[in-house]
């Protein structure tokens, strides 16, 4: 564990550690969580939380790893997760982010899930172009541009996905458009979205999705999580992945209350 | 007519009209609104006979530290105008003004001591210079209309540039200390903060989302800076200073439990101290110090059918979060009630920031308000037992009294959550009304 870790709060002491000797379960699912000091406002640590949460309800084993500037990834990376920051936290982390983007573009090529929220959403894109037309480039995982403007798009959000239902947060200045063939994340039923515009919100490719949804947008939308921890535990055990039956009654209940009073 | 009496009048008249139609007891912010419409420079006119003029403002603690610094003067024998409890936008302090006001407009006081929110804070000191200002600490809250803490911490920055004589400030917060650097020659500097032996208390008052800021220094605290000495759960005492000669305050026992309402009482007494100067006397503090109620919400006790019932506003993550090692210590059952309106913060993202894992032993009874099963979702994964959810605010408090009519209760509650189930609470017991509170601390 690096000095530089911050808590997850309810992870259990040592989740960051590989699992002992015969206790793997169904297999270890190593999860990095993207610069958590500088990128991980308004919740997004619970992505984090959650997923780790349901790897281990499904039987395999989460180990949690957090990627801070100047370190160096894990060997094994099976699943990566970014969160928003403020515009300081941005520019701290953005020459790191240079310096690992050939590896990061290496495992989104070869399938390995990642999510992407809010600011780190909009560094994985081709560029940055700042209100006084300086562009800063993005990592281009993501084929979006992202326009910064003064006006703020704030507010809950309702959107249809692959997945289905999706709730969840938006709080950003940036507007982002879409590249000619980059599939979005979801369609807009409720708030704003990538731009206000065009009705859609956040952009997938492959198994990498970017999103402006905070909430924390995985505890509130399990299959979302479920998803992700699908395609992980496939790239990190070479076997489909083989969930438990979980009890989500509660999650149902908080998405869909708030998918009713937002189409209301 | 004067333009300003013209404003008085018409905004006592607003203020008249909104109590008839029942808006409250004048921490309304409408008259406020008319008598500004009428003379925009009202507020300056006012204020012009009053001395001293010190704005209170900061993300957390804001209407406790008020209490305290205004009951810590007047129990020094100073007279003190203040805004009500939470009215903290300039207009509801000139309609509590107007209450006070004789027609030709100017404030009689020794010092007005106003709680402000960062924004209004910066509007009011646009109009009024404060002669001081107390910064008790940036965190994340309210972000609809703040959007960013380096935003929030911007607008404190900028009133403290305004303040002419005087700033209190918090030496353990990043953004709050850096303010220092930011101000008028001559202005005086006084810090607040922990003592050196608790400082690794300090987490359980740091903003989560400050943590890119950990790597600053607390300045070198003197003799007349306060450093918080707690005795326990409730009793503390204030060292002037690191030396190890240092005068103390105290211990007192504060009416409010935890180190959150000690830190405030610290950043007030420091206050009161740079404003009284040679009159500041350790007997007078102590009284006020130990006689001063909680506001309401903030920890309030409500005798509901010869059991204790606390009601415990919870608004941003830093604040969840003290208020459960504050009452962690003695597990009662609990309902959480959570709306998302936007006075309460929009976004319940924060819930994540907080740790909940003080409440696993005894559970949570029940948890409502329009975010009723999200809370419930998020205390599902801190392994917290949920009896169960009902959104609808009145049928939970029905049930929650009803199943626990026996024992000590506790709601913990978001603000327009509070405001309901202060409201119905009303209907059943004693509750005081809001913003009627009798005065405190008075010699
Ligand atoms: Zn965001």
């Amino acid at each position: 564990m690096s000095t530089r870790d911050v808590t997850i709060l309810g992870e259990p002491a040592g989740s960051d550690r590989p699992a002992d000797p015969g206790g793997e379960g169904k297999g270890e699912i190593h999860l990095v969580h993207l610069y958590p000091r500088e990128m991980s406002i308004y919740g997004d640590l619970g992505n984090t939380r959650c997923l780790a949460a349901r790897i281990r309800r499904h039987g395999y084993v989460p180990v949690v790893h957090q990627h801070h500037p100047g370190a160096e990834l894990p060997a094994q990376v099976d699943l990566v997760v970014g969160g928003g920051g403020q515009d300081s936290g941005q520019v701290t982390v953005e020459d790191d982010l240079e310096r690992i983007g050939d590896r990061l573009r290496e495992l989104a090529a070869a399938g390995t899930p990642m999510l992407m929220i809010c600011g780190m959403y909009q560094l994985f894109g081709n560029a940055f172009v700042t209100v006084e037309g300086k562009s800063l480039p993005g990592l281009g995982i993501l084929d979006v541009t992202t326009h910064g403007n003064e006006k703020r798009m704030i507010g809950p959000v309702v959107l249809s996905t692959d997945v289905g239902d999706v709730v969840g947060y938006e709080n950003h200045s940036g507007s982002t458009t879409l590249g000619a063939g980059q599939a979005p994340f979801g369609r807009v039923r409720h708030g704003l979205g990538n731009n206000g515009t065009d009705g859609t919100e956040g952009a997938r490719s492959g198994h990498v999705i970017g999103s402006y949804l905070h909430g924390p947008i995985l505890p509130a939308n399990p299959a979302l999580a479920d998803t992700l921890i699908g395609w992980a535990a496939e790239q990190a055990t070479g076997h489909p992945f083989a969930p438990e039956t979980l009890d989500d009654e509660v999650a149902r209940q908080a998405q869909q209350r708030q998918v009713r009073r937002l189409l209301a | 007519m004067l333009r300003t009496t013209a404003a008085v009048i018409a905004g006592k008249a607003a203020r008249t009209a909104a109590r008839v139609r029942g808006g409250g007891t004048g921490g309304s912010a409408l008259p406020g609104l008319v008598a500004e419409k009428v003379d925009p420079g009202f507020l300056a006119h006012a204020l012009r006979d009053v001395p001293q003029v010190v704005v209170v403002s900061g993300t957390n603690g804001k209407t406790t530290t008020t209490k305290m610094l205004v009951a810590l003067l007047r129990a020094h024998g100073r007279t003190v105008f203040t805004n009500p409890t939470g009215s903290n936008f300039t207009r509801g302090v000139i309609s509590a003004m107007l209450a006070e006001l004789p027609l030709r407009g100017r404030l009689h006081a020794d010092l007005a001591v106003l709680e402000l929110d960062e924004a209004h804070a910066l509007h009011f000191a646009r109009a009024v210079a404060p002669t001081h200002a107390l910064l008790l600490n940036v965190a994340r809250d309210q972000l609809d209309r703040f959007a960013e803490i380096d935003h929030t911490a911007g607008l404190l920055t900028e009133l403290a540039g305004m303040t002419t004589d005087g700033v209190v400030l918090n030496r353990d917060d990043p953004y709050v200390n850096r303010i220092a650097g930011g101000l008028r020659d001559g202005v005086a500097v006084r810090w607040f903060g922990l003592d050196a032996a608790i400082h690794d208390r300090l987490g359980e008052l740091a903003e989560h989302d400050a943590r890119e800021q950990d790597d600053f220094e607390a300045p070198p605290a003197g003799a007349e800076d306060g450093l918080l000495e707690p005795v326990d759960e409730s009793a503390m005492g204030i060292r002037w200073g690191a030396a190890d000669d240092a005068e103390r305050l105290g211990p007192v026992t504060l009416r409010q439990r935890g180190l959150a309402a000690m830190i405030n009482a610290t950043a007030a007494t420091t206050t009161a101290r740079m404003l009284l100067g040679a009159a500041f006397e350790d007997a007078a503090a102590e009284r006020a110090l130990r006689t001063v109620a909680p506001p309401f919400g903030r920890g309030e006790v409500i005798d509901a059918d010869g059991q204790p019932l606390e009601l415990v506003l919870v608004k941003n993550p830093a604040g969840f979060t003290v208020a459960l090692g504050t009452y962690g210590s003695t597990p009662v059952a609990s309902m959480i009630a959570i709306n998302d309106d936007y006075a309460d913060g929009r976004d319940v993202s924060w819930l994540y920031d907080v740790d909940f894992s003080e409440l696993r032993a005894k559970g949570v009874a029940l948890t409502s308000g329009v975010r009723g099963w999200d809370m419930a979702l998020r205390l599902q994964y801190d392994d917290v037992p949920v009896g169960g959810t009902e959104t609808d605010l009145g049928a939970a408090l029905g049930q929650f009294l009803a199943e626990h009519a026996e024992e000590p209760k506790r709601i913990f509650c978001t603000y327009t959550a509070m405001l309901a189930l202060r409201r119905m609470l009303a209907e059943r017991y004693d509750v005081p009304e809001m913003g009627t509170e009798v005065e405190e601390g008075a010699p």
